[in-house]
């Protein structure tokens, strides 16, 4: 194989061959880890699935869901997916005021979208919804919750890449973590999909 | 605020109370963890060995030595747990008609520690140890792929381990059982502190595990030395391979598990409680998709051992290795389509019981084809009885007896019948310490030499083999009897007198056990001591194989000083076949190897402390302990010289002092590789 085969696919890192092959192992070590992560994500949606029934003579899903709420962190989240790619265009052309730009909307998208599911929370406590009210409640928490836990964690992982940017340009490294924060941020939009999906539609068709 | 209020802000809810005086044999553990732990932190302090300890191991990111540290820690928390397993076989022999020395609620708790410390804590860390220093030698790579997480893998092992110890000394463990299941460890029945501590000792070592399984996996496929393709890999990589795959893919389910509960027991929740929408069933489920494929990380692994084992000290290449490999990745898929059968009785249809019953049966078959692969290994194979040879032997005449019985439960109407019996500990014992702990014994006393560069006692071995052979016979044949008389697990006393011989006899069983385990210690000892007679510096004292044999025993720090070229299966065989072993290479590159960190012990700490803070809802500590933890890590992201180099005229003194010592020992013909002549290089023979 030639030193071009091996480069790592994606988004174009650089032309030395140690970079591409520190990010071979790296980014796959990432994905496996991701993998671990969706096993965990698919065990609170099966117990979710199992649950919805669960009320309690509590509220289930249709009393409590809000559409337009679920639609503008949905809107985000996904708005939040493109900038993020804007930002691993960057790297590739070397910008990096546009990057830090970029990564900055990003992160904006991430806490607006954590700010509505806050208070989407709030609301469904205030209405006589907490967690402790039933296993379909316990389980709907949890499962948002997880997600949401995760885009804290990808935030600050932002706010981290941020600071390294600054403080060591886009090194090596730092294009190599950048790639692994990518496939994060991706994945967690896509986890969001399925919650969009299994939790919010069906509660509220019914 | 008051008195109390501000107690109960900086302790939470720990009290004297907390203290194990209620009970002469609680405060006796008490007593003999605080002056063990007391004992050794002035050992060391008398020594002086404080700073090379933290340098040369809490600190090393050297694969071989975070293997040798979970070993270590796997075996302190063996001795344990053997105690307990004769103090309850203790309380078995003497309470007939009586209540014996044990209250049921010490009895619970011995149980579920046993258990808890056994799976995690014992045989976890012990095979992870084994991985760790074996799997990279093995094909033919410096180090992990991710020797930083590697610590921090480690330091969550020990946390978890700690905090077992703990609270041997402070509050009452959980009686819920090594699986946990609620309503046992739910609040309502348990208030106490007993099920958190095992939730956080058990998420601590979980989490520890994903990421040693994702450690290794990508090390094995991306670290191989060159020409090392999969299927010429040892199979004990694969092995290890196939464990690492089913601990990224099993151990989320175990983590989801105790965060629910936690979820229930922390924030009232109603996950698995038995009101408002709860469903403990869940729980079950949530567990054993877990716990199914976990049985399989335990015994893989040591099947890798045999097969080193076997094929080595037969002098034969593995009898049928592809069909061992298919075998392993059948029985790593297989694993996770038989869960419900540890919960066959709890009210599922006979056609879903049917399914996962004819799934188990299934497992017997590739199994079944190891055995003999095994076997026909042995056949007209050079064979010789050392200590790791006898301990297969012992394997392949009782592991399958085992698994005959495992067939038996397979069958939903059989194990209606003797489900919650000892007949159902005898099997899973029968598994288990033949199969994975003698396992691991076997590996232990084979590898020995390669990490520390002299051999372990003959005799002192063959004394602990013929101790544990028939202490595990005598302690847990009886139960498969008491198993179909109806005597239920987990009982603490009981009435029925035709059970009482069988129960004297397992208790002389688990007496030989500890016997067993006392051999271990003396053989240690004994081996330190006439470690120059048995010193074997040149790194091949059984005639070996695979790579990890054409090192210097110890290996150097950056295991190969050039990366090897394989040509084949047993690829150090064959270099030793065609001249190619030993010989100096052209030149020497300066090498790259991870310097210290002291991320693992501190993530370690830092969890530990969370842990404890969180059994004892003492919250500024559990958010101080969960930021360290991230902190840590972001900090970490910020240090940018992580390697240190050796440079090429160090690794060439380094090699030049090894090749010395290979040409200046007379090579050891098989006859005498157990005596003093044998001094670590193997005399060529006609295999």
């Amino acid at each position: 194989m030639n030193a071009q085969g091996r480069n790592y696919p994606g988004i174009n890192l650089d032309h030395e061959p140690q970079t591409h092959a520190e990010a071979e192992e790296k980014v796959f070590g990432f994905w496996v880890f991701l993998m671990s992560d969706l096993v965990l994500f698919a065990l609170l949606f099966a117990t979710y699935a199992t649950m919805t029934g669960a009320t309690a003579g509590g509220p289930s899903g249709g009393d409590v869901f809000e559409l337009k709420s679920t639609m503008i962190e949905t809107g985000l989240l996904l708005a939040s997916s493109f900038t993020f790619g804007m930002a691993s265009l960057e790297i590739k052309y070397g910008g990096k005021g546009r990057l830090f730009a970029w990564l900055a909307v990003t992160l904006l998208f991430g806490a607006l979208f954590l700010g509505f599911e806050w208070r989407d929370f709030a609301t469904m406590i205030a209405q006589g919804a907490p967690p402790s009210r039933s296993g379909f409640l316990s389980a709907f928490f949890v499962l948002v919750g997880t997600h949401g836990l995760h885009v804290t964690a990808g935030c600050v992982w932002i706010v981290v890449m941020m600071a390294q940017i600054a403080v060591f340009g886009t090194a090596r490294d730092v294009k190599i973590r950048m790639l692994r924060l990518g496939l994060f941020w991706h994945f967690l939009d896509i986890v969001w999909i399925a919650i969009f999906s299994v939790v919010y539609l069906p509660g509220l068709v019914r | 605020m008051s008195g109390a209020d501000l107690w109960h802000l900086l302790f939470g809810k720990l009290s004297a109370d907390a203290l194990p005086f209620y009970s002469a044999i609680a405060a006796t553990a008490a007593g003999v963890v605080v002056c063990g732990a007391l004992g050794a932190a002035l050992l060391i302090t008398w020594l002086g060995r404080w700073r090379y300890l933290w340098r040369e191991w809490f600190t090393s990111l050297d694969h071989k030595k975070i293997g040798i540290m979970y070993v270590v820690l796997s075996l302190v928390m063996l001795a344990r747990a053997v105690v307990e397993a004769c103090m309850m076989r203790m309380q078995q022999a003497v309470a007939f008609d009586s209540a014996g020395f044990l209250p049921p609620d010490h009895f619970a708790q011995l149980f579920t520690t046993h258990g808890t410390i056994m799976i995690f804590f014992m045989a976890m860390p012990f095979l992870t140890g084994l991985i760790n220093f074996v799997m990279p030698l093995q094909i033919g790579a410096r180090d992990v792929s991710f020797p930083m997480m590697n610590s921090v893998s480690l330091g969550l092992t020990t946390a978890g381990a700690g905090l077992m110890m703990v609270s041997l000394v402070l509050g009452k463990f959980s009686t819920g059982g090594w699986s946990g299941y609620p309503p046992y460890t739910e609040l309502g029945f348990n208030p106490g502190v007993g099920p958190d501590y095992w939730i956080w000792a058990v998420t601590l070592s979980s989490l520890g595990s994903t990421l040693t399984g994702i450690n290794f996996a990508v090390t094995i496929y991306k670290r191989r030395a060159p020409g090392m393709t999969l299927f010429r890999m040892p199979l004990f990589c694969w092995t290890a391979l196939c464990a690492s795959i089913l601990m990224i893919f099993a151990m989320p389910p175990l983590t989801v598990a105790t965060a629910l509960l936690a979820c229930d027991r922390y924030l009232g929740m109603h996950f698995f409680t038995n009101s408002l929408g709860g469903n403990m069933m869940n729980f079950a489920n949530l567990f054993w998709l877990f716990g199914h494929p976990e049985v399989y990380i335990l015994i893989l692994p040591p099947f890798g051992v045999w097969s080193e084992v076997i094929a080595n000290f037969s002098a034969k290449y593995l009898y049928g290795y592809r069909s061992l490999v298919y075998a392993t990745m059948a029985i790593a898929v297989l694993s996770f389509t038989v869960w419900v059968h540890h919960f066959f009785t709890m009210g599922q249809s006979a056609d879903v019981n049917a399914a996962f019953g004819i799934a188990t049966m299934l497992i017997g078959i590739p199994t079944g084809v190891k055995i003999y692969d095994w076997m026909l290994t042995l056949f007209r194979g050079r064979v010789r009885f050392t200590v790791p040879m006898l301990y297969a032997l012992a394997f392949l005449l009782l592991f399958p007896l085992g698994g005959l019985t495992g067939i038996l439960l397979a069958n939903p109407a059989v194990d209606y019948q003797v489900h919650n019996t000892l007949f159902l500990v005898a099997h899973f014992h029968n598994m288990l310490i033949p199969g994975l702990l003698f396992g691991m014994l076997a590996g232990y006393h084979y590898w020995f030499p390669k990490a520390f560069g002299f051999r372990l006692d003959e005799v002192w071995g063959r004394i602990a083999f013929a101790l544990w052979v028939a202490g595990f016979v005598l302690a847990f044949m009886p139960l498969y009897a008491l198993g179909l008389m109806a005597m239920p697990r987990r009982t603490d006393a009981f009435f029925e007198a035709a059970y009482l011989p069988y129960t004297l006899v397992a208790a002389f069983g688990a007496l030989l056990i500890l016997a067993a385990l006392v051999s271990l210690c003396v053989q240690v000892w004994v081996s330190v001591r006439r470690r120059r007679e048995t010193e074997v510096f040149a790194g091949d004292p059984w005639n070996g194989r695979t790579l990890e044999w054409a090192t210097s025993s110890p290996p150097p720090d950056y295991n190969f000083a050039v990366l090897p070229q394989v040509e084949g299966r047993d690829a150090f065989w064959l270099m030793k076949q065609d001249g190619r072993a030993y010989r100096t290479p052209d030149r020497y590159e300066d090498i790259e190897v991870p310097r210290n960190s002291a991320m693992g012990p501190v993530v370690g700490m830092a969890g530990a402390a969370a842990g404890f803070a969180l059994v004892w809802h003492i919250g500024w500590l559990a958010i101080i302990g969960v930021l360290t933890m991230g902190g840590a890590l972001i900090a970490r992201s910020f240090v940018r010289h992580t390697t240190r180099t050796i440079a090429a005229d160090e690794v060439r003194r380094i090699e030049a002092r090894w090749r010395d010592a290979v040409a200046a020992s007379p090579g050891v013909t098989r006859d005498d590789e157990t005596t003093p002549a044998n001094r670590g290089h193997a005399a060529m023979e006609v295999a």
